[in-house]
């Protein structure tokens, strides 16, 4: 049995209208039926960009956010009905690292005292010396105990924030951008870290970010979000060597590569438009009005499903209708050309020779 | 001794460890205003708890001198009965501070856990008890003092309970909007997902970080329940003789101001240096009690 099965969830925002009698005129789709399942000591990275709900998804899998519908199964229970006192119990087994360390953390309270909070709220007990294990578990100075958050560095913050998840010895932690706060040079200490932790205590991470690298770095296997669903889900390594939905194409496209004669012939998958908005999504497979290969048959009327496709690495899985044939190079994407906006078009451009002020050269 | 300039590896922090008492009670002796405030403010204590009793002569005491102004024998002067203005403002001041402490406590501790629960749970819980809080806030307040003093009334902490029983829905709006604002933050969210219960959350998070603000608020109540309560006294209400309070005895000497000032004036101070002080104590203990606050204090 798999640690976690999240079954299609759905976190769904009403927007409400009107002072007096507030009504709601609709809904933030913000994640919209997700599945997915963690195995003990894995770790699972989630990327996406701003907006697709990757933080949303974390937060209702620690029933942070109310889920709208749908099922967490955490070690076979579902945490999603868990309410209460029990709910509260729960915690115990999974927990979160923030993305801002400093605000996440409370400033009057010093790390002795956060450190404890956790270990009360469970009865757990070790004392002064389990507080000092877990100070140097993850490498803060010695004497870090009394001191508070704003006295120490952001990396420094971070770590507290991740021995704070550890002091009541959790399975699972949910990462959310746990690096992105910090300087470059800082991250790669903190995810050896947090790869040194699971190692030693066997821990399930689900990592948020929208980083590529880093969710490389750390990830056995990678799900990509795109507003609300996840749409290609694989194994780390397979997912990069060889993306095959159209938006994962598009995003590792994007990716700088350090030769920089490679990065001459680097082929960049452009998209059209922006991201739709989360409260009217589009119809159908949520990336058909930015993909380059949307075909006119079912791209715009059926959500397409995560499914293995044949010849792929086990686990790689993908939503795509035309995953085989845009691998097999049977349909060749529509020409998206990075149009000019001739800015001067339209404006007299024989102005004075020496003008002085936009009005000058306009002649008014 | 050139080892001890090495700093040893596993201590990165080279400051001397205190505890959280320790280092509370530093913050505040940097605060200079706050310093001399509690000074006074101590001075003032044992001037009318212990003074009362040395004074050569007793508060409700006639003494054969009317009318006469400070001199050394009488430094505050007498009223037209004769009696020792200093010694009726010591007994003022003995009784103007418990009410107006009492006051100040009370209300904030029960403004504070209502109005911190509202906020925190929001939604029908914090409709319901703000719309008790604005009922309380409607009551034209001297008329409701009035009223309940006077059936009530009489002795100070009965004063003091009337006067709590109003000011405390004014702490809860303070509070609430305190606690609205930070149970958004993500150390909330962090303490809930740790397994907090709500009563940990509030009572260690929210209150504490609210704590600025409520305490510049309870030195603003101490000084408004002496006013209230001056204002009690004047229409007869309040602190009834031979007990008195700094506020009757300013009413008391309305009429003299032309003739007898010093009768006005003298407990009119004692009540500028109560409400003073108490106002830069809370503000020390404001600084003092915020651990980021480093800056040292002229």
């Amino acid at each position: 049995m798999s640690l976690l099965e999240v079954e299609d969830l759905a976190v769904h925002f009403p927007i409400t209208q009107g002072t007096l009698v507030s009504r709601t005129v609709g809904h933030v789709y913000a994640v919209d039926g997700v599945s997915l399942t963690i195995e003990q000591g894995e770790t699972y990275g989630l990327v996406g960009e701003s907006g697709c709900g990757k933080s949303t998804l974390g937060r209702a899998i620690l029933k942070l956010t109310e889920p709208t519908r749908g099922s967490v199964r955490f070690d076979g229970r579902d945490v999603a009905a868990l309410k209460g006192e029990e709910l509260r119990k729960a915690r115990r087994r999974f927990q979160m690292v923030f993305q801002d360390p400093l605000s996440s953390l409370d400033p009057r309270q010093s790390v002795e005292s956060l450190l404890q909070e956790g270990m009360k709220a469970h009865g757990l007990t070790g004392g002064h010396a389990r507080l000092q294990e877990l100070v140097d578990a993850v490498g803060l100075p010695k004497g870090s105990l009394r001191r508070y958050p704003h006295e120490f560095s952001g990396g420094q913050r971070q770590r507290i924030g991740i021995a704070r998840a550890l002091c009541v010895e959790p399975d699972l932690i949910v990462a959310d951008e746990p690096v992105s706060a910090l300087d470059v040079s800082v991250q790669a200490q903190v995810l050896n870290l947090l790869s040194r932790l699971q190692a030693e205590l066997g821990l399930t991470y689900l990592v948020i970010a929208h980083d590529l690298a880093v969710v490389r770095h750390v990830s056995d296997r990678v799900g990509v979000m795109y507003l609300g669903g996840i749409v290609e889900e694989a194994p780390a390594g397979d997912l990069y060597a060889d993306p095959q939905h159209p938006y994962t194409k598009a995003l590792l496209s994007a990716v700088p590569t350090p030769d920089p004669e490679a990065e001459d012939r680097r082929e960049r998958i452009l998209l059209a438009g922006d991201l739709p908005s989360p409260a009217a999504p589009p119809s159908g497979c949520r990336f058909h009005t930015r993909c380059p290969w949307r075909q006119a048959d079912r791209c715009a009327t059926e959500r397409p499903e995560l499914r293995q496709l044949e010849g792929a690495p086990a686990g790689h899985r993908v939503a795509c209708h035309h995953a085989e044939a845009i691998k097999a190079g049977t349909i060749r994407p529509h020409e998206v050309d990075a149009t000019l906006v001739d800015e001067a078009a339209g404006f007299p451009v024989d102005g004075p020779d020496h003008a002085s002020s936009v009005q000058e050269i306009l002649g008014r | 001794m050139p080892e001890t300039l090495v700093k040893s590896p596993d201590r990165e922090f080279t400051v001397e460890e205190r505890s959280q008492a320790q280092l509370v009670f530093r913050r505040f002796l940097q605060h200079r205003a706050a310093v001399v405030s509690l000074c006074v403010f101590v001075v003032l204590i044992l001037l009318a708890y212990v003074g009362g009793w040395l004074w050569k002569y007793d508060a409700g005491q006639y003494t054969p001198d009317n009318s006469v102004p400070p001199s050394w024998d009488h430094p505050f002067g007498t009223d037209s009965a004769g009696r020792d203005q200093f010694a009726q403002v010591l007994r003022g001041t003995r009784i103007s501070l418990q009410v107006s402490v009492s006051v100040a406590i009370l209300a904030t501790l029960v403004g504070t856990l209502w109005g911190s629960v509202a906020g925190y749970f929001g939604g029908w819980v914090d409709t319901l008890m703000m719309r008790i809080s604005d009922l309380v806030l409607t009551l034209p307040l001297i008329a409701v003092a009035a009223m309940l003093a006077h059936n009530f009334g009489g002795s100070w902490y009965l004063i003091a309970l009337v006067i709590a029983a109003l000011y405390w829905a004014y702490v809860s709006r303070v509070a609430r909007g305190v606690v609205l604002s930070l149970r958004e933050k993500e150390f909330v969210e962090a303490a809930k997902a740790l397994g907090a219960s709500d009563t940990r959350i509030i009572l260690r998070h929210l209150v504490p970080n609210a704590l600025g603000s409520i305490l510049v608020n309870l030195t603003i109540l101490v000084a408004l329940a002496i006013l209230l309560e001056t204002s009690l006294s004047y229409l007869g209400f309040g602190v009834t003789p031979p007990d008195t309070s700094l506020g009757l005895l300013v009413s008391e000497a309305q009429t003299a101001l032309t003739t007898r000032p010093w009768l006005f004036y003298f407990p009119g101070l004692f009540i500028i240096i109560i409400a003073l002080t108490i106002n830069f104590i809370g503000d020390g203990l404001r600084d003092a009690f915020d651990p980021q606050q480093t800056k040292v204090r002229q």
